[in-house]
């Protein structure tokens, strides 16, 4: 029979990489079909609430609950006291430190829980919470680092010895009482003298304020204890299901395979569903204690006040060039304020992250960072907000400071980076912070957005601007922001990336159906990524079947093979891989099947689109479909029955995903206000999967930017009281605040990567903020501005123009 | 952000709304659109064990015109009053400004007599209303009275209106000349960082009439008689602007919160009433 069908159709047929295929999530999530956490209703099932602290500092001289106790619905009221005989009252955190599941005697940021109390319904609960008396004395508030590392006054009572002395912290000695760790990558002498002895010396000290992730749907979780089986099941707004389920184990006793840990749908991560919470312990223990289920959801002002902040770093750099540009060293020191417990979630032996991809995209042959942890009366946190462990962090670091050198030496910021852009014959790079690159082409990606926007066309209208401003004809200024950030993500190697000792590696296991079609399973979970449709698509390609006919399932810890979740754009670059290997394993048998069936060697056929093809004879095949079909129903010597395969991925590299971006806006000088009249993102992620996917990550990493670098921050005042619990001053951009994004991109593959994929999802919000900024801090730079810190909202914009003199 | 328990009331007019108000006094509050009270309540920081909601008495519901007078009903809202055509004919700062509260979602819910009752410096009516020389009906137990905008509003959220009062409507006089509502916000969905209304009334040249007042810049809204009389009889130039501003300046107190310090408050009113009188005159 002649095939009537072209190979282009049949590919097409297929849905494969690098097609736009629409998301497969989307119907259920437009309908309100969806199934969060909160829509999990079981019989019988309590619910939890918090009484917080409202203090940031203080001593607890006494609880008293008879009153919650005695409201009608009103089940339990726990406290540390209770927790204590289970050696529950504190949990390990991962980041190696320890954090009070219910305040132990005293509180160390507003908003930590105190009691938790359990109630037939949420409203008897929170008329509870109400009802616990709790007594406090005041202590005296550090919410500033740099004052936290010189008081007498101690956070951590139980980090110093009876003696006073200090012990050492999990990353090592520490300096004083409220100090965590030190961090060093990098050769400190070495950079010391090239800096000494440079031609050029630009030095800036830059905040990046505190902040959250925000996510649409806040934290929460139902725990339900079986104790006819003995079987915990918990739902959860958990980014690592399986984490959650070995870490549940260890502090419960609870043996693993008793635990059934699911990540329903989720509505948002940026890294605030990576870390455990007290939420999540209490309600396991109010499950097992009243056996039946217990149901905790954060509100809002909950989920901004206490769970999982981001960013506040206070970063000081030095960076030194030749006369003519060339950069020869970097020196940056962090002051990182943790909160009152380090519940930073990074790699063990990454106590700062990835901040030591701080040299940049730019080859800096000599580099030293040292990060110093410190202890204040704020919450925990320090997640990666959209973005691997401190990568934004690094990426605005290296980003304002090539702006601030430009200004030293005068020149172009966009030539000065083009000169110092670590070359494409250059790859793999060793960076002098220790990362080895894996692939990059900066100057095509850099000049094509130049290219793309008229960047000298732009400067030209911008002296334009300046000298009718002089000249009292305009009110506005035009900022024009650069950025050029390389990424690394995908973590990562087992070799020097575990979280609490688990291996940061991920997995898939494919179960082909009889009649064609099939279900794989991830580690991984999505929040929104698209994986269902993305994953498919991977699938689709490497097995040969339509990815409609391929179901993603992931987040259910009795069924998904272990991974360690959806964090730091980590799912393509090793789920994506393990996705890619085990269809190659599926793709390995399904020839041994093929050459059978066709009666050929097993190297005479070869994998084309859907099938396989005997070589030279292509009319001779056999699709995918009959293969699939073959393998279960037909007795074939020598193979065993089923087409089934899993793959563990443990990467051998990061991936590195680069991009260009330029943003232009005009600023009223007088209102502070900001109109972004252009931004232009350009991305190299590798291998693209699905690129309507990708458009949708840049286009919300770049909001998400926006708000981060426009206003969008989480304020302590001087009793350490937050200043922007609610979305009334915590600034989440709506489609009113949001420009116009255009999206553009090259394409330079992982060369480790199985289909080259390198992540995309952090990379805008990466890119982004230092691009805002940085066009922000370059409309004043005629009018003799260095550097002006985030966020910038309209007061601070004001103020740097009212310090600059140009409100006469 | 659960609120205490409470009894929910729904009258069907207003001699069941002052029935309910009478029997329970402090304890009972009306409910009009919501967007303030509610969150007062799931903040807990509002104790309201009876809710009086007042979305079913049809009294309260319409907009009209007589003899260049306008009436409108405390629960006629912001959408309402953007979509009426006469209105936006007879008083176009009505319109102006309710574009500029919040978004869609809110102005569907939100309503005049809420925004102007509940005496929060920060909602953009009350302003408005001084700036009409609005006048609003109360409607208590001893039966109705009216209170000048002018003369309403004493401190956050502290007003001439009793307990035991509901405000019924506002109503002013179709403003003659040029009007403008110029209001500076951080994002959508924002209160003022400084907002102003002003109506100008031009002859031969010159101002004959002017009236100003400023938003979210002090614990009241703020009408600044110094400001419209420091535009009368002046051209309206760079001059006269500059003077009305000092004046608003000498009657505003802002306060610092999330949207700046002080400074910055008084610097962003000067240049919003600036713009507002410029558009105004230019409509004049």
């Amino acid at each position: 029979m002649k095939d009537e069908v072209t190979r282009e159709e049949r590919v097409d047929a297929l849905g494969g990489m690098g097609c736009k295929r629409k998301r497969v999530e989307d119907a259920r999530f437009t309908q309100g079909k969806g199934n969060y956490v909160d829509d999990i209703k079981l019989p019988g099932m309590l619910f939890g609430d918090f009484v917080r602290s409202p203090y940031a500092h203080a001593r607890i001289k006494s609880i008293d609950a008879s009153a919650a106790l005695a409201l009608d619905g009103v089940i339990a009221v726990l406290t540390a006291d209770d927790l204590r005989p289970l050696g529950l009252h504190w949990m390990p955190t991962l980041a190696g430190d320890k954090q009070m599941v219910l305040a132990d005697g005293k509180v160390l940021f507003q908003g930590q829980e105190v009691a938790y109390v359990v109630a037939k319904d949420r409203y008897i609960a929170a008329d509870a919470v109400e009802l616990v008396e709790v007594e406090y004395e005041d202590l005296p508030v550090l919410v500033d680092p740099f004052e936290a590392m010189k008081s007498d006054v101690v956070l951590r009572e139980d980090l110093v010895g009876e003696d006073g002395s200090l012990p050492d912290g999990a990353h090592g000695p520490r300096k004083h009482h409220n100090h965590i760790f030190t961090w060093e990558a990098g050769e400190k002498e070495a950079t010391k003298q090239v800096i000494d002895n440079a031609d050029v010396v630009a030095t800036e000290t830059m905040y990046y304020h505190r902040t959250h992730p925000c996510p649409l749907e806040t934290c929460g979780c139902v725990a339900s204890m079986d104790k006819v089986n003995g079987k915990l099941t918990l739902w959860g707004t958990f980014q690592a299901p399986h984490a959650i389920r070995t870490v549940v184990s260890l502090i419960s006793g609870i043996e693993e395979h008793n635990i059934r840990v699911i990540s329903p749908d989720i509505g948002g991560g940026f890294g605030n569903k990576v870390g455990a919470y007290p939420g999540y312990v209490c309600s396991v223990v109010a499950s097992i204690v009243t056996g039946v289920p217990v149901k905790w959801v954060e509100d809002r002002m909950e989920n901004l006040m206490t769970t999982a902040f981001a960013r506040d770093y206070w970063m000081t750099g030095k960076i030194s060039a030749t006369k003519d540009g060339k950069i020869t060293g970097l020196d940056c020191h962090v002051t990182a304020d943790h909160g009152g417990f380090d519940a930073c979630a990074d790699p063990t032996k990454f106590p700062a992250g990835f901040m030591n991809i701080c040299t940049g995209s730019y080859d800096i042959p000599t580099a030293y960072l040292a990060v110093d942890g410190v202890y204040t009366n704020k919450a925990p946190g320090g997640v990666s907000y959209r973005c691997s462990f401190r990568v934004t962090e690094a990426v605005y670091f290296i980003e304002r400071m090539i702006e601030v050198l430009a200004i030293e030496l005068d020149m172009d910021a966009a030539e000065l980076r083009r000169i110092n852009f670590i070359r494409k014959d250059q790859f793999p790079y060793k960076a002098a912070l220790g990362w080895e690159y894996d692939s990059g082409d900066y100057h095509t990606a850099w000049d094509k957005a130049l290219k793309a926007v008229d960047y000298d066309g732009l400067r030209a209208e911008q002296a334009q601007r300046v000298e009718d401003f002089k000249a009292g004809k305009t009110r506005k200024l035009m900022g024009i922001g650069l950025t050029h950030f390389t990424e690394i993500v995908g973590a990562g190697p087992v070799k020097n990336c575990d979280i609490l000792g688990l291996g940061m590696f991920d997995s898939c296991e494919i179960r082909i159906h009889p009649t064609g079609s099939a279900i794989a399973r991830l580690g991984t979970i999505s929040q929104g990524q698209g994986h269902a449709t993305t994953f498919a698509q991977i699938l689709a390609t490497e097995i040969g079947l339509p990815a409609d006919s391929i179901t993603i399932e992931e987040g259910d810890t009795d069924t998904a093979p272990y991974g360690l979740g959806t964090y730091g754009s980590r799912s393509t670059p090793v789920a994506g891989a393990a996705t890619a290997m085990a269809g190659r394993k599926i793709r390995a048998k399904a020839q041994m099947i093929a050459a059978y069936l066709l009666e050929v060697h097993d190297d005479d056929v070869e994998f084309d689109v859907d099938r396989f093809v005997v070589k030279g004879a292509p009319e001779k095949f056999k699709t995918m479909k009959e293969i699939a079909f073959a393998a279960y129903n037909q007795a074939i010597p020598g193979i065993e029955p089923g087409l089934e395969a899993v793959s563990y991925y443990d990467p051998p590299n990061m991936t590195y995903p680069f991009g260009a971006y330029v943003c232009v806006m005009d600023i009223d000088v007088d209102t502070g206000e900001v109109d972004i009249r252009r931004f232009y993102a350009l991305d190299d992620c590798g291998t693209r999967i699905n690129p309507m996917i990708i458009e949708g990550q840049v286009h919300g990493g770049l909001t998400e930017a926006l708000a981060v670098a426009l206003g969008q921050e989480i304020a302590y005042d001087d009793m350490g009281n937050v200043k922007t619990g609610t979305l009334m001053d915590f600034f989440l951009p709506t489609a009113w605040e949001v420009p116009n994004y255009e999206t553009d991109h090259t394409v330079t593959p992982s060369p480790h990567h199985p289909i080259g994929a390198k992540g995309v999802g952090e990379s805008p919000h990466v890119g982004g903020v230092p691009c805002f900024s940085n066009a922000v801090n370059d409309a004043f730079r005629a009018f003799g501005l260095r550097h002006t810190h985030m966020p910038h909202d309209h007061w601070r914009i004001w103020k740097t123009a009212n310090q600059l003199g140009l409100h006469g | 952000m659960i609120p205490a328990a409470f009894e929910y009331h729904r009258p069907k007019d207003m001699e069941g709304v002052l029935a309910v108000l009478k029997e329970h006094g402090d304890d009972a509050r009306v409910l009009a659109g919501g967007h303030s009270l509610i969150p007062m309540m799931k903040l807990r920081m509002a104790d309201v064990p009876h809710l009086i909601d007042l979305q079913d008495v049809e009294t309260l519901r319409g907009i009209c015109m007589d003899a260049g007078t306008v009436h409108i009903g405390a629960m006629v809202t912001q959408a309402e009053i953007i979509a009426n055509d006469q209105l936006a004919q007879a008083a176009p700062i009505m319109r102006e400004a309710s574009l500029q509260i919040a978004d869609p979602q809110v102005r569907y819910m939100g309503t005049v007599g809420g925004n102007v009752a509940n005496g929060d410096p920060g909602n953009d009516m009350p302003g408005l209303m001084q700036c009409l020389d609005a006048t609003f009906t109360l409607v208590g137990e001893e039966g109705e009275r009216t209170v000048k905008a002018r003369e309403f509003y004493e401190a956050a959220y502290m007003t001439a209106r009793d307990d035991e009062e509901v405000l019924t409507s506002v109503s002013f006089a179709a403003p003659k000349g040029g009007s403008a509502y110029e209001k500076q916000k951080r994002k959508i969905g924002d209160y003022a960082t400084a907002a102003a209304a002003v109506i100008l009334e031009k002859s031969g040249g010159t101002c004959s009439a002017a009236s100003i007042a400023m938003t979210n810049l002090s614990d009241t809204p703020i009408w600044s008689e110094a400001a419209g009389a420091a535009l009368i009889g002046t051209a309206v130039d760079a001059a006269a602007i500059k003077a009305a501003v000092a004046a608003m300046l000498g009657d505003i107190d802002p306060a610092e919160d999330n949207r700046g310090p002080i400074e910055f408050k008084r610097h962003a009113a000067g240049v919003i009433l600036s713009r507002a009188i410029a558009r105004a005159w230019d409509r004049a």
